[in-house]
């Protein structure tokens, strides 16, 4: 037993009894949380441990830079998309590549739509059953659910009484069957679950709405990259090429599928109105008194931003999503990032099952090393039944990235924040709107329901930055650009002996970047620091705990042996485990209300 | 107990009437070559029958198969899994976590023993001396275990994708985890292993697999690899929209260039659609909307064992046996700018001889 004090904050005493959540499901990949429950059912201690590794940079090592991002676009299929463009994006920072305008509103498109997507999906199909009780929803009143559904989403069509009954029934007969599929052993009687039925029934719908309409979002990637999961990306442009009105215009984008796009563009816009923000509005109503699950994000966020206006300028003012680091809670003050600054972002191992040489602390990626060691012997159980981790000694598979020293939080959270004191005029709006509907105030973004919240908000701005870019790359058209493709330096053969590069994006998770080392045409080193990396980081030298952890401390936890309030929690960062296995995850925010706030029509 | 909902509940919910499920229960027996009295026994096993239980098991992956599955335009997959399947266990989307999460495998197995399907996204670790065959941990234990519990009393093993057929990225040199595919896995039991490789595999082909075999109640014919003969029997090339400019030695010769906006032939891109098994030019991406060739990218093979390894994704194929034409590629469509006529005539010819040459060349 023992309390230690950490430098970012917080009191870890590991005297109260130990429960352990494994798998931690409804995330991508694997990962196990450990936490310490004392006599009032709070956790006063927690440990997070990614559970799978499975080497892709030691596999880059020797091959062609042109084809990486096939091969790290395989790191995660749920944010499908965004390693491949990060990696594209490493490989033109490294070979000074630049990519015409229509393939940067393209590449942004796509970018967008997977924001869209993935905040979406992740909050029906994996956050939602931590809020919302299915089995409740049979007790629903279908009148009383068409009057909810009607008062914080009018101009949804999917409202009568009949729709929910339906919904309804079909929902009680696949309850009765006695095989209840994903949700069976949930956690249906816990008292930690607060909305009414009625609320209940039309989340239950949704959810069955979302998964049908989910569908579509990706289907300007299959317009532009030809499948979706995992499109295709190209370095130095994108692969589909632009003809209007020549011969074979069949061959490329035309008429027909740019309005395909259009389409699904204004259909998607309308579903994160319609149905998305509502519910997320009405879900903090019951909800907004639990403000557990901060963590990091009243102190220490960050973003590189994405989203670059203009093709080939990735300066912070070109960007349209915020880029910067808060440290120490001082929204006042937000500082630059340097991506290339050996000093700025390094990863430490100490509690990591990975190997730096002696001496080695803190590498950062253009040196990063990553040889697996993989050792439990302090831990209770045996090697290949752990019982219980050992936090002190190695614990995790992901590693520990931090910023000039500081465990950050990053995700749709760190960004809005990061909006926020910056004085973003779309994101202030949107929290203000959020702020003043559910009634709390500002700090109130900062616990698990504003992550959450924060995700919303942002896919309802991406669904609206998608229509800007749709109409940007029409213009362009129209101005006589069909260009997609420059074919600069496509041949190795005009490459330098050796370059270095690093290429970013906002992933739906959080910041992400890709760091690197071309010699003799091959890649020599490739890190990856993904946004789970960050969020779901172990301990460091100094005794850090990362965002996941930091989030989990000092929750209530009503019945102990079921951890709904951890999965909550855990489930606000969108973990991506495959990621994070060198890459992490983040997210969130809050929401309120019942329309649609400023960038809602 | 709670009734137990069979497959003639689920058809009487999507709206069949029973005078038609008995019309369905006659012909199904007359297919079957039974006498009419066979009818009613079936109509008893459908109206009995609960839907089948399906363990969706996670190993080393990326979640793309299920992202897959989740874009199936038909059915739709929330019509699978509500009226289909009865999916008791996948880690992404089930509401239990921890030990309550975990015993669901032990009730199914011995609820269901024989009787449920495995579905394995992804594949085991097996390398020991580095990663003490951790690198994939479930419930405190290597994943081998639970994917070879769970393997041993089912009734058929479905590999989704890549990483269960073949190994795919993380089976890629050196393959530092030592990942090893399903079927390689040793002591797996005697299960019958259906491969849907792909990275991932087109949605609707996953919905069709399992729909064929709730429909038929038998599993697909295979190849001599393993894969359902309806979809992975035929090369991308075989049937790919641009064949024609192939054959006329009419070539994408760089991005964006003239070619490539009519929509011209990709092989000099590095297309890998010639030795690519797969059905991405008939079925094609998103209920039916386009595929890669289509989008102006060349294929890479992606439900090929080995991809990852097999030279890089943008050098023209050179060394394929059962494909020798294209390796004139470039001369033909120089000869087809100035004698049009003739070129594509011996070009067409010589790969229409080759084609019959590799006839049968994959069973």
């Amino acid at each position: 037993m023992s309390v230690i004090k950490t430098p970012n904050g917080y009191t870890l005493d590991n005297s109260g009894t130990r429960h352990v959540v494994d798998p931690v499901t409804r995330i991508e990949g694997h990962m196990r949380a450990e936490v310490n429950i004392n006599s009032e059912n709070i956790i006063t201690n927690a440990v997070s441990s990614g559970t799978i590794w499975r080497g892709l940079e030691v596999i880059l090592k020797g091959r062609d830079p042109r084809d990486a991002w096939a091969f790290v676009q395989r790191i995660c299929g749920v944010c499908t998309g965004t390693h491949a463009l990060t990696s594209v994006r490493s490989v033109e920072n490294a070979l000074g590549i630049n990519i015409p305008e229509n393939a940067n509103s393209i590449r942004n498109i796509m970018q967008l739509s997977l924001q869209v997507h993935d905040h979406l999906v992740h909050f029906y199909h994996l956050h939602a059953l931590d809020w919302v009780n299915p089995v409740n929803a049979l007790k629903a009143d279908p009148k009383a659910t068409s009057a909810l559904q009607q008062s914080v989403s009018p101009h949804h069509p999917n409202s009568s009484p009949g729709y929910f009954r339906d919904v309804q029934n079909r929902l009680k007969k696949f309850v009765e069957s006695g095989q209840l599929g994903p949700f069976k052993n949930g956690y249906w009687t816990n008292p930690a679950y607060l909305l009414p039925p009625e609320a209940d029934l039309m989340a239950v719908t949704h959810y069955l709405e979302a998964l049908d309409f989910q569908k579509e979002i990706m289907k300007t990637r299959t317009i532009f990259g030809g499948k979706d999961t995992h499109p295709n990306w190209t370095v130095g442009g994108v692969p589909c090429p632009i003809n209007m009105d020549g011969t074979g215009g069949v061959g490329g984008l035309n008429m027909v599928n740019l309005n395909q796009v259009k389409e699904i563009l204004t259909q998607t816009k309308t579903f994160i109105d319609n149905v998305y923000i509502p519910d997320i509005l009405a879900v903090g109503q019951f909800y907004k008194g639990w403000l557990y699950g901060g963590g990091l994000s009243s102190q220490n966020v960050m973003s590189y931003g994405d989203i670059p206006d203009k093709a080939n300028d990735y300066s912070t003012e070109n960007l349209m999503m915020p880029r910067g680091a808060i440290i120490n809670g001082n929204l006042k003050e937000v500082h630059e990032i340097d991506l290339t600054d050996p000093e700025q972002i390094q990863e430490q191992v100490p509690h990591s099952w990975y190997k730096y040489p002696d001496g080695v602390k803190g590498l950062h990626p253009w040196d990063g090393i990553t040889e697996p060691d993989f050792d439990v012997s302090t831990a209770k159980g045996s090697k290949h039944n752990i019982e219980e981790l050992d936090e002190n000694a190695s614990y995790s598979w992901i590693k520990a990235p931090r910023w000039r020293g500081h465990a950050m939080e990053v995700g749709p959270l760190a960004r809005y924040v990061i909006g926020y004191a910056k004085g973003d005029k779309e994101i202030t709006d949107q929290l203000t709107y959020v702020l003043k509907t559910l009634d709390v105030p500002v700090t109130a973004l900062f616990s698990t329901l504003g992550r959450t919240a924060a995700r919303a908000l942002e896919a309802q701005w991406a669904a609206d930055k998608q229509i800007y870019f749709f109409d940007k790359l029409m213009a362009n058209i129209k101005n006589g650009d069909s260009s997609t493709h420059g074919g600069e330096m496509w041949d190795p053969k005009d490459w330098p002996k050796e370059a270095k590069g690093v290429g970013f994006t906002e992933a739906p998770r959080g910041a992400l970047a890709h760091w690197i080392k071309i010699k003799d045409t091959k890649i020599e080193n490739y890190q990856c620091v993904v946004p789970t990396t960050w969020n779901g980081s172990p301990r460091d030298e100094a005794g850090n705990i990362g965002a996941f952890e930091a989030s989990m401390m000092n929750t209530k936890v009503e019945v102990p042996h079921e951890p709904v309030e951890i999965l909550r929690t855990l489930h606000s960062f969108d973990p991506c485990l495959a990621c994070s296995t060198h890459v992490m995850t983040e997210e969130g925010e809050e929401l309120i209300t019942v329309t649609t706030g400023p960038i809602g029509s | 107990m709670a009734m137990v909902e069979t497959f003639y509940d689920v058809m009487r919910r999507q709206g069949i009437t029973r005078r038609s499920f008995l019309k369905f229960c006659g012909l199904t027996a007359a297919a079957m070559g039974l006498s009419p009295a066979y009818a009613g026994k079936i109509a008893h096993a459908m109206e009995t029958k609960p839907r089948i239980p399906v363990l969706w098991l996670h190993g080393l992956e990326c979640t793309c198969c299920s992202e897959s599955f989740i874009r199936s335009a038909h059915p739709l997959a929330k019509d699978v899994i509500l009226s289909m399947i009865s999916l008791d266990y996948d880690d992404t989307i089930m509401a239990a976590a921890g030990h309550q999460a975990e015993a669901i495998i032990e009730e199914t197995i011995e609820k269901y023993s024989g009787n449920y399907i495995l579905a394995c996204e992804g594949n085991p670790g097996l390398e020991q001396e580095h990663t003490g065959g951790m690198s994939c941990i479930i419930a405190g234990k290597p994943y081998t275990e639970q994917l070879r519990h769970a393997a041993k009393h089912a009734k058929a093993i479905i590999s989704w994708g890549s990483c269960a057929s073949w190994g795919c990225v993380q089976a890629a040199s050196p393959n530092p985890t030592g990942a090893t595919p399903i079927h390689k896995v040793p002591d797996l039991g005697n299960a019958p292993i259906i491969k849907v490789p792909g990275c991932p595999p087109i949605a609707e082909v996953m919905t069709a697999v399992i729909t064929y075999i709730l429909t038929f109640e038998r599993l697909p014919s295979l190849d001599r690899q393993g894969r359902p003969k309806m979809f992975y029997s035929q090369r991308i090339h075989d049937k790919c929209y641009r064949r024609s400019h192939f054959d006329a030695g009419q070539f994408v010769e760089k991005w964006d260039d003239e070619a490539a906006r009519k929509g011209y032939c990709l092989y000099k891109m590095g297309c890998k659609g010639p030795t690519t098994y797969n059905a991405c030019s008939t079925i094609r991406w998103n209920g039916g909307l386009s595929f890669p060739i289509q989008a102006g990218h060349p294929c890479i093979g992606c439900s090929e064992d080995g991809f990852w390894d097999k030279g890089g994704f943008y050098n023209r194929l050179t060394s394929i046996h059962q494909f020798g034409v294209e390796e004139n590629a470039d001369e033909v469509g120089i000869a087809a700018a100035t004698v049009v006529g003739g070129a594509v005539a011996v070009h067409a010819a010589v790969s229409a001889l080759k084609r019959t040459q590799s006839k049968g060349d994959q069973e």
